[in-house]
């Protein structure tokens, strides 16, 4: 039992602080239809923000910074794709690629910062619970109210017209078009707030291990379509509130199978190939459920003209 | 009403496969006109709805609707005032989205941050309910649940539920059974006259052709060879359309969905 609650908490902290990501990716990927690739970018682009903010002695200011960044960066992804006729998959790999340049810039000529000594949201947390019960889950609490706000906000943004029709957009632009929605203005503002989720969640994953190096992003957007798959795999495509719990939950799992298999010794490098193979698997598995009874079908008439079942008239 | 100018529309220019689809063509349409469109493959009918409804725009020529100038207007924009319905019942509605919510998207009513009051979903559902399919009852399914049939219905529904100034079918029915297309051809009929819609209709079906509205235009090769109304089209048969084209074109009328009669 020792063993095995802090190994839930690590799993929950890191989980639920990537969840934010998983989070933008839903509404990007799963509503927006669009495979957001500046992910990686923008989440260290959100921490060196974040990192940035908080050091100059704004703990709270370096939460809404990190987002506002990362709406920015979705405003560029997004006026790239729709509006220079860059593809969408495209537009988001030079973003992220412009944006190694400008996170380094951010940190001033730095790869890494280190904020030990800084108040951040999470020492100030800490600072409240300290003489309660949950002295030991100053993490959590944050994280939890974070994810739980996002939640909140994303479910009430989908019920919204706006929400209605950045839904349509990924599912049926033409008919968006003919409700007299302009998809290029959907697209933008799907793709604004999904990514000041992606910058928040980099503040925070940065601002709990009280420091930022230009890799931290690096394999997010994989990382958190693993979650996102593993998330739709145990929840289906039921209604948007439990998708949406769904992804976080996804989160948590990928999460806590990765960190039951660092205890078991695999050595932490593998985190990008398991969630590589991951996320082939996630997709590749209702490809072939969907493609089983043409394949058998092709088993069955080629045994069958083996043995010369096959008759010539 | 609908005032074409003279308008041209070339695809692939400058290329081998260059096609001119539309040839300075003209047309004025009167408000409350129902104009039936027919043409052999590529004659340029769903071009010339294109053009109207903004999906690119023309090479030359105007287009004014309602003595508005719509010939840059985006398409999103001209979506307004033109309601649009396609062969493809798959087009006009989202599939993962209620038809609730379809509905709501297709009504555009309140700000951006408006979420459906229960006024606004009773007042959806009644409107459904006007179809006579049952679909009131399964407001809360997806769209891609429905059936084609369903789904042109629907569309119909919400292109028209604020009545547009011009309302373009084209070929809407073609992809539906015989007797579902006859439903949503009584709908559409229903609609049109209830709202005194103003309305272009492409048909396959010759006779649905002269059946329908109170004028027929036949084009081809971009341009419209042949326009009728009143007493000379109330004694046109389907023979007469024929022999039509074939004086005026020089060939047999080609189109590989054509019907002939009913």
């Amino acid at each position: 039992m020792s063993m095995i609650l802090p190994l839930i908490q690590t799993a929950l902290e890191l989980g639920l602080t990537g969840g934010l990501t998983v989070l933008a990716l839903f509404l990007s990927y799963s509503m927006l239809n669009v495979c957001d690739l500046s992910t990686d970018g923008c989440f260290t682009l959100g921490a060196a923000v974040g990192a940035v903010v908080a050091l100059s002695g704004h703990p709270w200011l370096s939460i809404l910074a990190a987002m506002g960044a990362g709406v920015l960066s979705g405003f560029i992804t997004a006026f790239i794709q729709t509006k220079m006729g860059v593809d969408s998959l495209l537009a988001g790999i030079i973003v992220n690629t412009g944006l190694y340049s400008i996170n380094i810039a951010i940190m001033s000529g730095s790869s890494i910062l280190n904020m030990n000594k800084t108040d951040t949201v999470f020492t100030i947390v800490k600072d409240l619970v300290r003489e309660s019960f949950l002295k030991d889950q100053y993490k959590l609490i944050v994280i939890v109210i974070a994810v739980a706000l996002v939640c909140v906000f994303l479910i009430l943004f989908l019920k919204t017209r706006l929400g209605l029709a950045v839904r349509a957009t990924g599912n049926n632009p033409a008919m968006v078009k003919s409700s007299s929605i302009n998809p290029v203005f959907t697209t933008i503002i799907g793709l604004c707030v999904a990514n000041a989720f992606t910058g928040l969640s980099g503040c925070l994953m940065a601002q709990a291990q009280k420091s930022v190096d230009i890799n931290i992003g690096t394999g997010m957007v994989t990382i958190a379509l693993a979650s996102l798959l593993i998330g739709r795999t145990f929840f289906g495509k039921r209604k948007i509130p439990v998708q949406i719990v769904g992804a976080v939950i996804g989160a948590f799992i990928f999460r806590l199978v990765y960190t039951i298999a660092l205890r078991l010794n695999m050595p932490a490098y593998m985190l990008k190939l398991v969630s590589s193979v991951i996320v082939v698997l996630a997709i590749f598995l209702p490809y072939i459920r969907s493609r089983m009874p043409m394949l058998k079908r092709r088993m069955g008439i080629r045994s069958a003209s083996g043995k010369g079942g096959a008759k010539s008239c | 009403m609908l005032k074409i100018n003279r308008i041209s529309k070339t695809f692939n220019p400058g290329t081998i496969n260059a096609k001119k689809a539309l040839d300075q063509l003209s047309l004025h349409v009167r408000r409350g006109d129902f104009i039936s469109i027919i043409g052999a493959n590529g004659a340029g009918k769903s071009t010339l709805f294109n053009a109207i409804g903004g999906s690119f725009f023309t090479d030359e020529g105007t287009i004014e609707l309602d003595g508005q100038d719509i010939t840059l207007m985006q398409e999103h924009k001209r979506a307004r005032m033109i309601g649009r319905l396609f062969q493809d019942p798959m087009l006009g509605t989202a599939p993962d989205i209620s038809i609730m919510e379809n509905m709501a998207l297709a009504a555009g009513k309140g700000g951006w941050l408006s979420i459906l009051s229960g006024r606004e979903k009773k007042e959806f559902r009644d409107r459904v309910a006007v179809l006579g399919m049952g679909l009131e009852e399964r407001m809360s399914q997806p769209v891609g649940l429905l059936s084609g049939g369903q789904r042109q219905a629907l569309t119909l529904l919400m292109a028209t539920y604020h009545p547009p100034k011009l309302l373009l079918l084209d070929e809407h029915t073609a992809a539906l059974d015989p007797a579902t297309a006859e439903k949503v051809l009584k709908i559409t009929r229903d609609v049109i006259g209830e709202n005194q819609l103003t309305c272009l209709m492409i048909t396959h079906n010759m006779q649905n052709a002269l059946d329908l509205g109170n004028r027929t235009l036949m084009m081809n090769q971009g341009k419209i060879i042949y326009d009728v109304c009143g007493e000379e089209r109330s004694g046109l048969t389907v023979k007469d359309l024929l022999d039509k084209f074939k004086t005026r074109v020089g060939e047999e009328l080609d189109n590989d969905r054509m019907l002939l009669s009913d």
